[in-house]
């Protein structure tokens, strides 16, 4: 250990703790640079700042007046749920196998969530605001989405379901 | 020596006495927000005994939740932290409080506030969990009962300010105490940090829940409640990292590795705290990408601390253990003094908090919190951090602080680390069970035993965690009996004989710990400016299109 005064001013850490210092923060960069491929180069991105509805007059007005799936084509969609005590309206939606879905979601009264299970479609559900995240269905078969947040006494309750059919005619 | 003197100060009765209502306080909070641990976890796997609760008026699972919240995550951490931080400021400086009226008027104006929240959470009037999101509508009494326990918080904060200043005036050229400067940055931290949730009480739910206002914002509420949310998970944090760092390489007959090591974890928690509450709202609408990307980046840099905290901790542990005779790469371990329940319990609360790091760097992965948000794995998260690194650590600080304030010994040993290890199994068992949940998409905050969709694969995850809650509610109880009957036993230590205040002497003489890591004024100034770029946008552009038509509505 370098005792001299001009040592002093530094931090005087110990060589292993020095290593263990640079390790740290690699690691740490190695995670950001990963999720930062993830998330802006193969998709796996979060919702962002979308739009924002009054949540008095949001059922009354369209899109959400109707709220339900439209068919965009070429096996694109995108699906409008109103989330309210508790329930979603649609609370089952249906789709063909391979269908991209872009759900828009919003809320007339509290928060909800709004979590689409084995997906990565995991939203907050906020009044006032509209949350939005697309994810493609590969595999056929029922995908329940559920409220994941707490928003009065019958939360527990609060799901809905995509159906995603196998091609006609196929097996 | 200038420590020697230091410890040497005898803390007065009626100090110690102010102390020990601190205690008493937290861990009553503790004791009945902790019977509803168990309630919840064998709700989840269908045995639903809330029904026995109907006649008094506990029978609603929810009102259980927000009361297990409210007592157990910010009561018991909030009454402690500040009894053990005016311990660690008079002990540390060896000198009493400069103002202890002021301190007094700052405990019962939390005791008061404790009453007034509590009031309408039992009446039913206040359901609304620990976050109480907007538009959710709870009592005026819980806002303003929660925000005369931050600011009663802020006064004993003062006090603690003032007796420094003096401190340093007739102490000019000494670095200040570790424990001191550490409890003060805690403070500060805590001080700038509870800034949001003000805000958010103030301006939005306060004036909604009063009727002057139609209604609320509540995603600007929610950024408001974050900007204070992450930081509190440090103010519960850093307490317990001011006895493993300057007290536990003491008891484990060792020193502290590094002083200034120590002092620059501190401040980098100061610094990186706040400026990451976006990491909760990775999927919230409302927010650009970019500033959650930000955020991310920054959560990360806040990791940085903990590793370097991971490494002194164990390096000084090493240091001790090898002292008394440890040898081998790993073998040293078992040389620490395990017997001791005040080690024991902060070596445990270490061992689950490395899970509860791991688990956090996962939160913090801006897409792969996709998976976890709202679900079961962040109460998961959440137990090996509040409820086991700052938890446990407390109850290893209670088994010499109560003897310390009450002059009486510790009843017994032997019960006090039967509450360490049946805390450590219930709580491997409880979060592992948890962690798999989230990941398999069981959602949190949700009586799932009434849930129409919980499928048959989460059954044995859920009987697992509700038998890891069982075991964890036996450890509370028993610490409960340990400390209870410490505090109110007739035997006295006898006279020459009493509890040491553990203060740690570190390896290096601390006056060769650089001046600026002794110093306020930059980094807090760094604090502010950071805080301000990281939130300032976004805050500015949030407030400027609020729109507060959210009315507030009953749960």
């Amino acid at each position: 250990m370098n005792d001299s005064p001009a040592a002093r001013k530094g931090l005087g850490a110990d060589p292993y703790e020095r290593r263990w210092m640079i390790v740290s923060l690699v690691l740490l960069i190695a995670f950001m640079v990963t999720v930062t491929i993830a998330g802006f180069a193969l998709g796996f991105q979060v919702p962002g700042d979308e739009s924002r509805v009054d949540p008095r007059t949001v059922a009354d007005s369209p899109p959400w007046s109707e709220p339900g799936l439209r068919d965009l084509g070429n096996g694109e969609y995108v699906a409008y749920v109103l989330s309210r005590q508790y329930l979603y309206d649609p609370n089952t939606i249906t789709v063909p196998v391979g269908a991209t879905v872009t759900f828009y979601v919003t809320s007339t009264d509290v928060q909800h969530g709004f979590k689409l299970q084995d997906t990565n479609v995991n939203m907050q559900v906020v009044p006032g605001e509209v949350s939005k995240l697309t994810v493609e269905f590969d595999e056929p078969g029922e995908y329940k989405y559920i409220c994941n947040e707490f928003c009065g006494i019958g939360h527990a309750a609060m799901f809905g379901r995509v159906i995603v059919e196998a091609e006609a005619g196929g097996s | 020596m200038v420590l020697r003197e230091r410890t040497d100060y005898e803390v007065t009765r009626e100090d110690r006495r102010f102390v020990g209502a601190h205690l008493f306080v937290a861990i009553v909070a503790l004791s009945v927000g902790s019977l509803f641990g168990p309630l919840q976890a064998f709700e989840w796997s269908g045995l639903d005994l809330y029904g026995l609760l109907e006649p008094i008026g506990l029978g609603d699972y929810y009102k259980g939740l927000t009361i297990h919240g409210v007592l157990n995550a910010l009561v018991w951490t909030t009454f402690f932290i500040t009894g053990f931080l005016t311990i660690v400021i008079i002990k540390g400086l060896g000198r009493p409080l400069r103002y202890p009226k002021l301190n007094r008027i700052g405990f019962w104006t939390m005791v008061i506030g404790l009453v007034m929240a509590a009031i309408p959470i039992l009446m039913g009037a206040a359901t609304v969990l620990y976050t109480f999101y907007p538009p959710l509508e709870a009592s005026w009494a819980f806002y303003l009962g929660l925000t005369l326990v931050v600011v009663g918080s802020w006064i004993e904060g003062y006090g603690f300010y003032f007796t420094m200043a003096e401190w340093r005036k007739d102490n000019p050229g000494t670095r200040s105490p570790f424990i001191v400067l550490a409890a003060l940055i805690t403070m500060v931290m805590w001080q700038i940090a509870t800034l949001g949730v003000a805000v958010e009480i103030l301006t939005m739910l306060l004036p909604a829940a009063l009727g002057i206002t139609a209604g609320t914002d509540p995603e600007l509420g929610r950024t408001f409640f974050w900007f204070t949310g992450h930081p509190l998970v440090y103010f519960w944090l850093l307490p317990a990292y001011v006895s493993w760092y300057g007290m536990l390489p003491a008891q484990a007959g060792g020193k502290l590795f590094s002083d200034s090591l120590a002092r620059l974890a501190f401040w980098l928690f100061l610094l990186l705290s706040i400026p990451v509450g976006f990491h909760h709202q990775f999927v919230d609408p409302g927010i650009p990408i970019g500033w959650k990307y930000v955020h991310a980046a920054l959560t990360y840099g806040v990791a940085f601390p903990s590793l370097l905290t991971l490494f002194t901790v164990v390096a000084s542990l090493e240091y001790a253990a090898r002292k008394r005779g440890g040898k081998g790469l790993l073998g040293w371990i078992r040389a620490l003094p395990w017997g001791n329940p005040v080690v024991s319990a902060q070596l445990l609360a270490g061992i689950l908090f490395m899970f509860g790091g791991i688990g956090g760097i996962t939160n913090a992965s801006y897409n792969v919190n996709l998976v976890v948000h709202n679900t079961a794995w962040i109460p998961g998260h959440f137990h090996l951090t509040v409820a086991s690194a700052v938890t446990l650590s407390f109850f290893g600080v209670s088994y010499w602080l109560i003897p310390y304030v009450t002059g009486k010994p510790l009843w017994t040993t032997r019960w006090a680390s039967f509450v360490n290890w049946t805390w450590f199994i219930g709580m491997l068992i409880f979060s592992n069970a948890m962690h798999v949940l989230g990941l398999l998409g069981a959602p949190r905050r949700t009586p799932l035993g009434e849930a129409p969709y919980v499928p048959e694969e989460w059954s044995g995850h859920l009987f697992r965690m509700s038998v890891g809650g069982a075991i964890l509610f036996v450890g509370v109880v028993a610490f409960v009996v340990v400390a209870a009957r410490t505090a109110f036993q007739k035997s006295r230590f006898a006279e020459g004989e009493g509890v040491e205040f553990p203060i740690a002497e570190s390896i290096h003489d601390p006056q060769d710990t650089p001046e600026w890591l002794d110093r306020f004024k930059p980094w807090i100034i760094g604090t502010i400016v950071l805080v301000a770029l990281a939130y300032g946008p976004q805050l500015i552009e949030q407030i400027g299109n609020a729109a507060y038509n959210s009315p507030l509505i009953s749960p």
